[in-house]
């Protein structure tokens, strides 16, 4: 009798299948290593003098960012902190990353306002990110001549244009399970160098995308550790909770 | 069910242990709620120390300045309110005049109060219930008699302190106002709210 | 005599403490052979308690105001000391409230112990579950992100489905013509003071219905038959130690796999926090795909499943509906599934799949295949109770004890 509804649950199988995510190029894995605070630091500083330009962390203070990255309020202060208060003078570094961009400046100059990103990693997922500053490439369709594989038609310009240099698409032409033809991207090929080798340049996008999945959720490491606290000495209780429990039940016949 | 042949000693000691685990599990359970009760990064990032130009201040000018959402007052004493604190204790009018038992940094425990003569910065809240005492430097006005060298008075209770924040006798104010701790990072720039002492 | 017994005379002789301790903790009598499924009632209160608590500290700092709501969230998890940890206690929790609760409902339908006469005990329980959804609904929109947005605003239209009055409905439930700082507002009054204070009253009122008419066991006897001299059920043994013993290690095991996902997993991969959440709301965008939180995903499947989109909200209220009328759709005299016909099982176990799938296919997109396959599910869902009243009429059931066996 059981069997039969495992018969009907297998013949169901088929058509809940998860959504094919579409594939994307680039696909290429990350593994963020929070153990690498260097790698975070280079990351630290790509952002501020890439990223800042347009984008804020704006729940992210800098001494928690110096505290956690082993980054002191001194070198924060030389190397890190580009932004001022409306006085002009350096942001504090007990701030904000906040930025002073004009959001309706923004609108009009992208076309949508550059979103913060301290989230960014929580919301779109390290994968995303590592293989969409991979996926910038040449397309004088686009107003700023380029476009992004990952994320087709983004606003966003090729900020890290100088290190990666140029590259375009190798277009294929596949067919969808309609039987529709579509063009898909399945390759990049160099045109012109940036300042970093490719290897490099993915490094170097690793580092950012690893700062961004701290800055997404700052307390993460530590979380962790006290969960393994947390769980030994649960473990502990229980154990002591089953005793007691069987001395009582003893006297249950 | 029957308790015949139990063990009670082992029976009371699984009980106290667990019930020990327990209260400490229970201990440490509480820990993070009542630590979220304290200042925040952002409470501490507003309540960072503060700099604070000094170098244009006039003789007998008071600065009020905000640190951690407390007034500061920066006073500068010109010869004769420095005058003026030698003969409140001449006068005997002030309770606590060597601020044994007020509280201040060890660099402020002298008889006018500062790290310079000059310079008074006091925390400018009311030892007696917090209220904030307005700046009366005047000699001898008609209401605070003919004795007065200027001082601070506090409306709220008639507390009166001299200029070195010192408390006078027979008022409510039990102390002398709190000097924060601070530090000159120049002739024109003082940092309160921290010090060389701290690291 | 002691001062600690001199202490409680004077309390007594004022409040009926030892009464009260004694008629439902002491000398209330459990049935000796309550199993694994029994454990989920007290995890229920615990977790109850853990939202109650993590929830009073995080008013502390949230701030219920549209345009600060997502930023004080950040703020709680990042520059209030420990505060993420509160705040994962809490949407873990809530996660976990319909775990436990899902199992202690199936648990109910397993042992049958909705039947005569705890048809209260499950009714209370029942508007529990009503409030929790309600209570976890407001919730979801307090952090203010993309999901909370969006699935508030796909629920309340749910309401403009009503003929005539719907419009009206949703925009009195808004407060304004889209979900604005009105809504937040008042859903935040409502999910931390008005639905807690119902849910605390009506999970007194199971517990006092429950002490009332006795617990019910995996064999569904009822203990109450057969006393012993004292007028204590042969089968029962004291609430207090014997089960408040057996449930510490409940609570302890509970704690550790709850721990794990705090720790460990505490956006459960986007089930428990939506990663489309971590994006402040957006009037004006919506995410591409709006699911509700896993909970809720059984009864939105079946909202989806139908075309029609007054019959799906019917159908969706009709799915809830129908498990408060399950203690009269049961017709049996057994109660347990141990006793029970092949033909019961198969039909629990078909519901059991059923739900399981629906809570399934209203986590994805839906295509053409899964809508079908939920409308499947649907059937197989209210199918349940409809062959339960046919198969319980006559039911070719085995002969129950008189006994508890062990």
């Amino acid at each position: 009798m059981k069997k039969s509804v495992w018969i009907i649950a297998g013949l169901l199988l088929p058509v809940l299948g998860w959504a094919s995510g579409g594939a994307m190029y680039p696909n290429d894995e990350i593994d963020v290593d929070w153990g690498d605070k260097a790698a975070m630091q280079r990351g630290a500083k790509l952002f501020v003098n890439y990223c800042m330009g347009c984008h804020s962390l704006e729940y992210m203070r800098y001494n928690r960012m110096g505290k956690d990255l082993g980054i002191s309020d001194e070198l924060l202060r030389e190397n890190l902190i580009f932004t001022t208060n409306k006085n002009g003078e350096q942001t504090k570094v007990g701030e904000q990353m906040r930025i002073n961009m004009d959001k309706e400046y923004a609108e009009t100059a992208f076309g949508t306002a550059p979103p913060d990103l301290t989230l960014i990693a929580r919301s779109r997922g390290t994968h995303w990110l590592y293989n969409y500053l991979r996926g910038f490439y040449v397309d004088d369709s686009r107003p700023l001549g380029v476009n992004n594989s990952v994320f087709p038609n983004v606003g966003m310009p090729h900020v890290l244009m100088g290190l990666e240099g140029l590259k375009k698409a190798v277009v294929e032409t596949h067919k969808d399970d309609e039987g529709n033809e579509k063009a898909v991207i399945v390759g990049f090929e160099k045109i012109s160098d940036g300042s970093m080798s490719e290897a490099e340049y993915n490094q170097a996008v690793k580092d950012l995308v690893s700062f961004l999945d701290y800055v997404g959720e700052p307390i993460k490491q530590k979380r962790k550790n006290v969960g393994i606290g947390v769980l030994v000495f649960l473990f502990i209780f229980l154990i002591l909770a089953i005793l007691l429990k069987k001395e009582y039940w003893k006297d249950v016949h | 069910m029957s308790s015949e042949g139990v063990d009670k000693s082992r029976r009371r000691f699984l009980t106290a242990a667990t019930s020990v685990v327990g209260g400490v599990g229970v201990a440490f359970a509480a820990y993070p709620f009542l630590a979220t009760w304290m200042p925040s990064a952002k409470a501490q990032s507003a309540g960072a120390p503060v700099e604070a130009g000094i170098g244009k201040m006039e003789p007998g000018q008071q600065l009020v300045v905000k640190w951690r959402g407390k007034p500061v007052w920066i006073v500068r004493r010109d010869e004769q309110m420095l005058s003026g604190l030698k003969k409140n204790e001449e006068l005997d009018v002030l309770r606590d005049p060597m601020s044994d038992e007020s509280i201040q940094p060890d660099y402020c425990k002298n008889e006018h109060r500062s790290i310079k003569p000059e310079y008074l910065i006091a925390i400018g809240i009311c030892t007696h219930l917090g209220c904030s005492p307005t700046y009366r430097p005047e000699l001898a006005p008609a209401d605070l008699g003919p004795d007065w060298q200027g001082g601070f008075f506090c409306p709220c209770h008639g507390s009166k302190f001299d200029l070195a924040a010192r408390v006078f006798k027979g008022v409510p104010a039990p102390t002398n106002l709190v000097i924060p701790p601070h530090k000159y990072l120049s002739d024109a720039t003082v940092l309160i709210g921290e010090d060389d002492g701290e690291a | 005599m002691s001062n600690q017994n001199n202490l409680l005379a004077w309390i007594d002789a004022r409040f009926p403490l030892t009464k009260m301790w004694n008629e439902h903790l002491a000398q209330y009598y459990a049935p000796k052979n309550f199993n694994f499924w029994y454990y989920f009632g007290s995890l229920a209160l615990l977790v109850l308690v853990l939202q109650i608590v993590t929830g009073i500290f995080l008013t502390m700092q949230y701030k219920p105001y549209g345009a600060l709501a997502f930023g004080s969230v950040e703020y709680i998890m990042r520059d209030v000391d420990w505060g993420w940890l509160i705040r994962y206690l809490h949407s873990t929790g809530a996660s976990f409230f319909f775990i436990v609760v899902y199992l202690h409902m199936f648990r109910g339908m397993m042992y049958g112990s909705y039947q005569k006469p705890r048809e209260l005990v499950w009714l209370f329980g029942m508007f529990i579950f009503l409030a929790l959804m309600a209570e976890a609904f407001m919730g979801y929109l307090l952090p203010w992100g993309q999901m909370s947005y969006w699935g508030a605003q796909v629920i309340i239209s749910l309401f403009g489905a009503i003929p005539v009055i719907g419009d009206d409905i949703t925009l009195f439930i808004r407060g304004d013509y889209v979900i604005s700082d009105a809504t937040l507002n008042r859903f935040f009054a409502l999910h931390v003071i008005a639905v807690p204070i119902i849910l605390l009253a009506l999970v007194v009122m199971h517990i006092i219905a429950l002490h009332e008419v006795g617990s019910n066991n995996p064999d569904g006897v009822d203990i109450k038959k057969l006393k012993d001299e004292n007028g204590v059920p042969l089968d029962g043994i004291p609430f207090h130690p014997y089960y408040s013993v057996k449930d510490i290690v409940g609570v302890a095991g509970f704690l550790i796999i709850f721990s794990l996902v705090v720790f460990f997993f505490p956006e459960m991969h986007g089930y428990f926090l939506e990663h489309a959440n971590f994006v402040p709301a957006n009037p004006f965008k919506t995410p591409e795909h709006i699911a509700p939180v896993w909970y809720f995903t059984p009864f939105y499947a079946i909202l989806r499943a139908v075309p029609d989109k007054l019959l799906g909200v019917i159908a969706m209220f009709a799915a809830i509906v129908m498990l408060f009328l399950l203690p009269w759709f049961d017709r049996g005299k057994v109660r347990s599934i141990r006793y029970r016909s092949g033909a019961f099982k198969l039909i629990l176990v078909i519901f059991v799949i059923s739900f399981i799938g629906l809570g399934y296919l209203g986590a994805l997109p839906p295509t053409v295949g899964r809508t079908w396959a939920a409308r499947l599910f649907t059937l197989g869902y209210f199918g349940y109770f409809f062959a339960l009243w046919f198969i319980s009429k006559n039911e070719n059931t085995k002969p129950v004890p008189e006994r508890v066996t062990s």
